[in-house]
């Protein structure tokens, strides 16, 4: 039987759009992500910093930032946090850098190919980065928080790019601000979570810092160096993100029909 | 019917009508009537009592209907009389491309989403054009060309640029080349229109006066079911180019200036729109440059105004309808840029990064080791014609290796088959060869983003390139300490006759 996908006769809903901007518009839109829950839950307790500082050979099996679930609820897989340790990145890091050309052959809807797209993450790098992202060899990286400058993602409107780092294993990158396609395909896939700072993080953190990212709070917690760091709100993001995505935001809002 | 009331006043209409000023024809409406598939009456449903006086729109409250070009196309694609920047809105589209690159990954997230049996929302609204990956031996990237000849076969899909003979790319009928340029060529772009595409350089579109701007495989796999997509409502830039265009300038030294001047972040989430009597002055192909490199500054999309350029160019293109819309005197921009363009020189992007502007006659001391000339940016027919204008100033051979790809099967046709202005009857690829120019190659994206490992022209080695593709970031042509110098097709042509970056006007004044 098939079905042509119909639109919604009613129309056209809006988002919100009182989220406070205190810089340019924020942007991007709708991403399918794991439900995030806005409303403070009962604080996260960390895992003692020593039980991840203890691991003397970073281990391949170093799990993508802990998006550690809501407190106790079995049924919950709302992400209010993240942890782990961070790679730091500069400025204007485009999506050759992330995801080279040639290994767009890759299609990011086959998961073999998804895999492989990991171990290509950052692969575009200059020498100058002497800490590789993702060892030879290897398909996960043992960083599950980028931290960037300004403009991060810019370039192409590949979808491999925040793919390939959500393959990698990582969970949530905090950048000064992005590009806007960059953002909008990091919100759609739900491979990383878009988040922006609100002054130049990058300039502070360094590769392998251990930092916890307080969603509710907007916080970013650097555990080596112990200081803190604000976070910008999501924006207009926001529900589609809590929705779950653009799929499930519009089936939500009756653009398309629910499965 | 339309829902809202049109307040017209007489003056405020007359005020709009001499204000416009961009063609003789007689403009449309204040603002677009919206399209939607019910028929809307075209009468104004109210009129507020004329003004005894000349007062302008600002004192009225008329000027909250005041739009730029982008709004009004948001507007009308999304059903609303006025809505303003930083509204999230969904809109329909009414072209959605996609290529080898990213087709297969948006086909995928389609079928995922809408379930394997789904049929896409309009079979005659998706154009498959396959051009990133294909004179190769790369196995995926074949496979890739495959996956989209078979959706394009179960969806029945009306426009598929197929191609099967990788040997020779003249054996396929139905072959384009690069996607942009297609999209042209094949009257898919129209005024006022909403087209979106799996490629950041989609905006090229925006050269026809409508939205123009590139998606991710997700959206893309959501608009194929859907025909519509959320999208916010960006503010405008305006940039207004006046002044004659010297003879050795282009548009891309037009646009390789602006973003020197904004940075590669200074148009992001903004429209960015081109009006002045230069930009009257260029033709399709010349604004078609010029809205290309827009996502290199970060802009969403890039406007032209149609005119009566425009109108000619599409005459023997598309026959389906289309209604050009066009900014109002009173709308709002966020910022206003002036150049005045017979002041301005030829110019570079050096490595690593669009942004990072030069005059070429300062870079003359950089000696390169080769020339490239293709893409979408600088692989068009004019680009050709213009490349072999300094060859044919010259009369001597080029010192690198010089490297051309036309973008299209209609551009290499060109390259082979129209003469050269002041040649004495000689083809583009006549004075190519006898500068000592590379073959030209078969049309594709070719070198541009490097591309599988055998791809033509691919920079394997570390090595300098002028070159008239978009961006320059580290390993954009393939080698991460390749240099990449972007340049206008005059820059690159006189660039290869000496072996070093040089300004045009060495050969051409």
């Amino acid at each position: 039987m098939t079905m042509a996908a119909f639109l919604s006769r009613s129309p056209n809903p809006t988002l919100a759009t009182s989220i406070t901007r205190s810089s340019l518009p924020t942007a991007p839109h709708f991403l399918k992500f794991p439900n995030v829950s806005p409303s403070p839950t009962h604080p996260v307790k960390l895992k003692p910093l020593t039980a991840q500082s203890s691991r003397s050979t970073p281990s391949l099996t170093t799990p993508r930032a802990t998006a550690t679930p809501s407190s106790s609820s079995p049924s919950s897989t709302a992400a209010t946090s993240f942890h782990g340790l961070c790679y730091v990145v500069g400025d204007n890091i485009d999506t050759d850098q992330i995801i080279p050309a040639e290994y767009l052959t890759l299609v990011p809807s086959k998961p073999a190919e998804y895999e492989k797209l990991g171990s290509y993450a950052l692969i575009g790098l200059p020498s100058t980065y002497t800490t590789r992202f993702v060892e030879p060899n290897e398909t996960k990286t043992k960083y599950s928080i980028v931290i960037g400058g300004y403009n991060f993602g810019c370039g192409s409107s590949r979808e491999h790019a925040p793919v390939a780092l959500g393959a990698a294993g990582v969970a949530a990158v905090v950048a000064e601000s992005y590009a806007r396609i960059f953002f909008r395909n990091s919100v759609a896939t739900g491979e990383v979570y878009p988040l922006e700072s609100e002054g130049r993080i990058c300039e502070e953190c360094k590769t392998g810092d251990t930092v916890t990212i307080e969603l509710a709070q907007s916080l970013l917690i650097n555990h080596t160096t112990g200081k803190e760091y604000r976070l910008k709100p999501i924006g207009d993001a926001g529900p589609v993100i809590e929705a779950g995505g653009i799929f499930a935001y519009a089936r939500n809002t009756g653009m398309i029909p629910s499965n | 019917m339309a829902s809202s009331t049109i307040t017209l006043t007489p003056t405020s209409f007359i005020l709009n009508k001499k204000d416009l000023g961009f063609s003789a024809f007689s403009a449309p409406s204040l603002f677009s009537i919206p399209k939607c598939r019910r028929t809307v009456s075209k009468k104004i449903c109210s009129v507020m009592t004329p003004q005894q006086s000349e007062r302008k729109p600002s004192t009225t409250g008329s000027v909250k209907t005041a739009m730029t070009m982008t709004e009004k196309i948001f507007a009308r694609a999304s059903e609303k009389t006025q809505l303003s920047p930083g509204e999230n809105v969904w809109v329909n589209v009414d072209i959605l491309m996609t290529h080898d690159v990213c087709g297969p990954g948006s086909i995928g997230i389609f079928k995922k989403e809408f379930g394997e049996n789904a049929k896409v929302w309009d079979r005659e609204k998706i154009v498959i054009i396959p051009d990133h990956y294909i004179f190769t031996s790369d196995e995926r990237a074949n496979r890739n060309v495959d996956i989209l000849r078979d959706f394009c076969m179960e969806q029945n899909i009306k426009y598929f640029y197929d191609i099967k003979d990788l040997g020779n790319f003249k054996a396929n009928p139905d072959y384009k080349g690069v996607c942009h340029i297609a999209l042209a060529q094949e009257g898919h772009c129209r005024p006022g229109e909403v087209l979106l595409g799996t490629d950041s350089h989609t905006c090229t579109a925006g050269a026809f006066g409508q939205f123009a701007t590139g998606i991710g495989n997700t959206d893309a796999g959501f608009v194929l079911g859907a025909g519509k997509l959320l999208l916010k409502v960006p503010p405008t830039l305006r940039f207004v180019l006046d002044g004659e265009m010297p003879s050795y300038l282009l548009a891309k030294d037009l646009i390789l200036q602006i973003i020197g001047e904004i940075s590669v972040s200074g148009a992001t989430y903004k429209s960015m729109e081109f009006v002045g009597t230069t930009v009257e002055s260029l033709t399709m192909e010349e604004r078609m440059t010029l809205c290309n490199m827009v996502v290199e500054a970060g802009g969403k999309n890039g406007v032209v105004p149609a005119d009566s350029t425009t109108f000619k160019y599409l005459e023997d293109k598309t026959s389906v309808a289309y209604e050009p819309v066009y900014s109002d005197e009173q709308a709002r921009f966020l910022s206003e840029y002036r150049f005045d363009v017979s002041k301005l020189e030829p110019l570079v992007a050096k490595p690593h990064s669009p942004d990072n502007r030069a005059l070429a006659r300062e870079c003359k001391d950089v000696k390169i080791d080769r020339v490239y000339i293709g893409s979408c940016t600088g692989g068009k027919t004019e680009d050709f014609m213009a490349a072999a204008k300094v060859f044919l100033a010259s009369g001597k051979k080029v010192k690198v290796p010089t490297f051309l790809v036309p973008a299209t099967q209609k551009v290499w046709m060109d390259v082979y088959g129209l003469e050269v202005p002041g040649s004495g009857g000689k083809t583009c690829s006549q004075i190519f060869e006898e500068a000592g120019c590379d073959t030209p190659a078969s049309p594709s994206c070719g070198a541009c983003l490097g591309g599988p490992k055998d791809t033509y022209a691919r920079m394997n080695e570390p090595m300098v390139c002028v070159s008239t593709t978009n961006r320059n970031f580290p390993g954009r042509m393939g080698h991460k300490e390749g240099q990449i110098y972007l340049a206008s097709p005059y820059t690159a042509a006189a660039s290869a006759l000496t072996g070093y970056v040089t300004d045009p006007r060495e050969f051409l004044l």
